[in-house]
């Protein structure tokens, strides 16, 4: 029958992606996540964890797959933090939305914005207007059908990670990657 | 014929049915006081997502995951249902759980007799495997895959499916 082949990235990373870490970087790291999503919660400071380790031999993007019918939500987190990317301040929005979890509702995104001192009015206004609901179904398509199969889902070299994401497991991975010729 | 002789006379497929043999029919009950036929949708695509168990403690399981994907399996006018061994009101309390929209059938009593039949039952495990078919409007395996049991497969398999299927009709009708 059939065999399990890694499933693989079909979008590739470019311009309209947000990137952490050196350009040049051999490796490449891209989660699929979810903001309401408690094991990305957990994720996210494993990736710091590892980002850290690794300096600038990886480079990490993340990419929106939120899961609309379980976290209510899920897509206006996702789109806040493409508001704030469009002034500048992804990174900022993504972590203050992964360190606030359990407060997400629109209310406290615009004091996110605050804190990231973008232009709240414009912030608040592209909310209203769905202005990235777009862009964050771009997003999750590409997860779709590049075979992410639940939140969060890894991608090493556009390859998808099916072992555990856990620190151990994951950065046993991206080393292998890493070392690999 | 009881299911001894059948299984050691081999009337059940060694592995899972594969594209262009007919899709064995049956009817699940979808719920405590309802049931679901695979002839119920002929004429549509049909997509069945055999899976171990409910309640795997992920947030974006396989199940959530076609929940959130079942838009744009509707585009192609297809019908996903879900089978695994649990029972009716198993099912039911997961799918209210997961605020599921599309069938999940009980294939509990003969245990996993509908798996046996499209060659996807794990006898040690008591379970099925976690397994695609993709049936065609005339009932016909268009296509099959069986994922590691620990693997959840994702969609991209199924929608690649039903686009080749869809292109199929196309050009089948002469356009």
């Amino acid at each position: 029958m059939a065999i399990s082949m890694g499933a693989k990235l079909i979008l590739p990373v470019g311009k309209r992606d947000h990137i952490l870490g050196s350009p040049n970087a051999a490796v490449t790291l891209v989660e699929y996540g979810d903001y309401e999503c408690p094991y990305c919660g957990a994720a996210h400071a494993i990736v710091k964890k590892i980002l850290a380790i690794t300096g600038d031999q990886l480079r990490f993007v993340f990419r929106h797959f939120p899961l609309t019918q379980i976290h209510p939500h899920a897509e206006r987190a996702a789109e806040a933090a493409e508001a704030a990317g469009a002034q500048d301040s992804f990174w900022e929005m993504h972590n203050l939305l992964y360190e606030h979890q359990q407060a997400l509702d629109d209310a406290h995104l615009l004091r996110y914005a605050e804190e990231a001192h973008l232009d709240t009015v414009r912030f608040a206004r592209e909310l209203a207007e769905g202005v990235y609901r777009e862009r964050v179904r771009e997003d999750f398509m590409s997860g779709v059908r590049s075979g992410v199969n639940g939140t969060p889902t890894f991608f090493i070299n556009g390859v998808r990670h099916d072992g555990s994401w856990q620190m151990e497991s994951l950065l046993a991975a991206i080393e292998r990657v890493m070392d690999s010729p | 014929m009881s299911k001894e002789n059948k299984e050691s006379q081999s009337q059940y497929p060694e592995s899972a049915l594969e594209a262009g043999v007919k899709a064995p029919v049956f009817t699940l009950p979808s719920g405590p006081d309802q049931k679901v036929s695979l002839e119920d949708y002929r004429g549509r695509p049909v997509i069945l997502a055999f899976y171990p168990a409910d309640w795997s403690p992920v947030c974006g399981d396989q199940m959530a995951l076609y929940n959130e994907i079942l838009p744009e399996f509707k585009r192609f006018n297809a019908e996903l249902l879900g089978i695994s061994v649990d029972g009716p009101w198993c099912h039911r309390a997961y799918s209210e759980h997961r605020k599921l929209r599309f069938p999940l059938l009980a294939d509990f009593e003969p245990k996993g007799e509908v798996a046996r039949e499209y060659g996807v039952y794990r006898k040690g495990d008591g379970t099925s495997e976690r397994a695609l078919v993709v049936i065609d409007g005339d009932g016909r395996i268009s296509w099959s895959y069986v994922s590691p049991i620990d693997v959840n497969p994702g969609a991209d398999g199924i929608l690649t499916a039903l686009e080749n299927l869809s292109s199929k009709k196309e050009a089948v009708s002469g356009d």
